[in-house]
């Protein structure tokens, strides 16, 4: 079974300068028990997705076409706000970019964590030990008395680990984790990653996992959408994206990564020119301004070329043998 | 914590020092001859001389402000003119109907204000927001002394509902409470209009922080969202607001006290002014002083309670 499938969805903002069409005609699934990685620049759209799913769009935010199936039984965009308030939580829950401000400052952690599990038949120890447990878990210290404390007696790092365990407290059959690891230095970024696996795996959740850090993303992730000024330009298996990239976007993405570079490259290449304006977009292909492999034919909307099963890539030269290809 | 409030009474005590040196300047800079108001036209010269000699006139300035300055540290606001009774004592006795009336004011503004605010806030731009928005520009506007004839006029006349003078029966709280309605709904209403604004504008900030997206994005009632993950941050700029407006309410308790004929030290400085009575209005003047920095700290210390950021930098 499919936990999310998301099929054509359009989400535009109504600013003052018109609409800004933030999410054009994106389509991916998260399969049951996969992890599925969502990389792309800032600005492309990535929250705005979360929000899109989780009902949680700004007031000038609008979902103007598409569907999201969750579970293959509920469609979130058209749920109501009580039965959606049912599933935020206990089955889909979040763990947000913004470890500083993402817990409460006035109340102590262990309220918090009590609170969200106001749903539970469980007595207020039983939900107690489960908070210290889930914090234990992520490898917080003296857990029973960091339940007393509050947000700012944590460190950036703690606090986006008790967002972790808040989240996966629930057991939810959806976790969503936006960049949950960008306020930790490298060893505990992979200690997360781990555990953030071996969590997945013990209860049997879907991820959808938001990062810009490649390495992270072919690290954890089994599959991977590439995102683009609110489109999805390319997405497959994590093997076929890295192995095989097919949109010249993704392709310039690998190049750029850091990672990737060799230790005598003093300036990381980047992609020239800049995202265009989404409130213009132009009626052709969204990349076709930076993209070293443009066509004439580029100025009409790209089709979502199938590479193979499953591996899809919204550009016209898709099909055609590339030079980048095959980095290892 | 301990080393904070020790911090806070130093600051404290420093204020009410420049509040007695101000307020010393502008008794000695007043026109005219203390004794001789005290006495009046018909007295002879030997006993101006007399009084003059009694209440320290003779001294040189730095020696009456000094003998003015340990005397009100130890309590000693001088006596009255008339009667020669401590002006502490005089002040002491009026002081709890004032208290009470401040007290009845902010009850009024915080039990009406912050609902308002908190539902203008949660159906922003809708009719409601408008005219919660609308009235408390009204009740901010109109002078409470206004406030509190015309609810003495309406209440108490027309409706013969409440009370209309005094401070009720002594003894007897029911009679107290009710007698306490009117006056302190003058004093209070026009701070409904300002906690009602400010507790609107920083609801709608609050409301945007990431982590009430985060207790959204746990499914959290949204009436524990809005009162307990929002408001009880939302609040904290009303409480110091407060804090300052209680400056602010007791001039307007001394309106409310004349209108109303109740006593309390407003009416008592009033009428001290009217009769010249000047170590009384000294005396007021800086007990209320006292007051205002004491009640200025509670407000501080309500936000340590309320604000754990805060308590932890005490
Ligand atoms: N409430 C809003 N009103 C108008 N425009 C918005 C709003 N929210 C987002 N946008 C716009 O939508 C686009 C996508 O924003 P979004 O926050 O989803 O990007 P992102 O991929 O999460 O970026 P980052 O990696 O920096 O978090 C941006 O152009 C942004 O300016
Ligand atoms: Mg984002």
């Amino acid at each position: 079974m499919t936990t999310l499938a998301i099929n054509n969805l359009n989400v535009t903002f109504s600013t003052e300068a018109g609409p800004l069409h933030a999410l054009k005609n994106v389509t991916f699934d998260i399969p049951e028990n996969r992890i599925v990685g969502i990389v792309g620049e800032s600005g492309c759209g990535k929250s705005t997705l979360i929000n899109a799913i989780l009902g949680l769009l700004a007031d000038n935010g609008t979902v103007d076409d598409g569907s999201i199936l969750f579970e293959g039984a509920d469609e979130l965009t058209t749920l109501s706000a009580s039965r959606m308030r049912d599933l935020r939580g206990p089955r889909i829950s979040t763990v947000f970019q913004d470890p500083m401000g993402a817990l409460n400052p006035v109340i102590s952690v262990g309220r918090q964590m009590i609170n969200i599990q106001y749903r539970s038949d469980l007595s207020k120890e039983e939900k107690t030990q489960r908070a210290i447990d889930m914090l234990e878990l992520v490898r917080i210290p003296d857990a029973r008395a960091a339940l007393g404390r509050y947000p700012h007696q944590f460190s950036g790092g703690m606090k986006q680990r008790i967002a972790i365990a808040m989240a996966l407290m629930m057991e939810p059959a959806l976790l969503i984790a936006d960049e949950p690891t960008t306020a930790l230095d490298a060893t505990l970024e992979v200690t997360t990653i781990e555990l953030l696996k071996d969590l997945q795996q013990e209860i049997g959740c879907s991820v959808m996992f938001i990062s810009h850090h490649l390495g992270v993303i072919a690290e954890l992730c089994d599959d991977v959408v590439v995102m683009y000024a609110g489109e999805v330009v390319e997405r497959g298996t994590t093997r076929q994206i890295f192995q095989n990239p097919r949109h010249p976007y993704t392709a310039r993405l690998l190049e750029c990564d850091p990672a990737r570079q060799s230790e005598r490259t003093r300036h990381l290449p980047t992609i020239p020119g800049e995202i265009p304006d989404l409130r213009a977009r132009p009626p052709g292909c969204i990349f076709a301004n930076r993209c070293h492999r443009v066509q004439p034919a580029c100025t009409a909307p790209p089709p979502d070329a199938v590479i193979v099963d499953g591996h899809i890539a919204r550009c016209f030269v898709a099909n055609e043998p590339t030079e980048v290809g095959g980095i290892a | 914590m301990l080393t904070y409030f020790v911090k806070r009474l130093g600051l404290a005590a420093v204020i009410v020092s420049v509040a007695m040196f101000l307020l010393f300047c502008m008794i000695y800079l007043i026109p005219g001859d203390p004794a001789s108001v005290a006495l009046g036209p018909r007295a002879t010269e030997e006993m101006r001389a007399a009084l003059r000699e009694k209440m320290g006139l003779n001294q040189p300035v730095i020696l009456q402000f000094w003998n003015f300055y340990v005397g009100a540290w130890t309590g000693d606001l001088g006596e009255e003119v008339l009667s020669g009774r401590p002006v502490m004592t005089v002040v002491l006795e009026q002081l709890p109907f004032t208290l009470a009336l401040i007290a009845g004011g902010i009850t009024w503004s915080v039990a009406l204000g912050i609902p308002l605010g908190c539902w203008a806030a949660v159906s922003r731009g809708s009719t409601a927001d408008r005219i919660v928005g609308i009235l408390s520009v009204a009740v901010i506007a109109v002078p409470s002394f206004v406030i509190a004839i015309y609810a003495l006029l309406i209440f108490a006349v027309q409706l013969r509902w409440l009370p209309a003078i005094g401070a009720g029966e002594p003894g007897n709280l029911g009679d107290q409470l009710t007698h306490l309605i009117l006056p302190s709904l003058a004093v209070g209403l026009g701070w409904v209009g300002y906690i009602a604004r400010m507790v609107r504008a920083s609801m709608l900030e609050v409301l945007e922080a990431s982590h009430i997206r985060t207790a959204r994005a746990f499914g959290l009632p949204d009436r524990m969202i809005t009162y307990r993950y929002a408001l009880s941050i939302a609040i904290l700029p009303t409480v110091t607001l407060l804090g300052v407006g209680i400056g602010q309410m007791l001039s307007s308790a001394v309106f409310a006290e004349i209108v109303f004929a109740r006593p309390g030290v407003g009416k008592l400085v009033y009428d001290a002014i009217l009769t010249r009575n000047f170590p009384v209005v000294t005396g007021t003047v800086l007990v209320t002083t006292v007051l205002f920095v004491l009640l200025n700290l509670v407000a501080d210390l309500i936000i340590g309670a309320l604000d754990p950021r805060v308590r932890s930098s005490f």
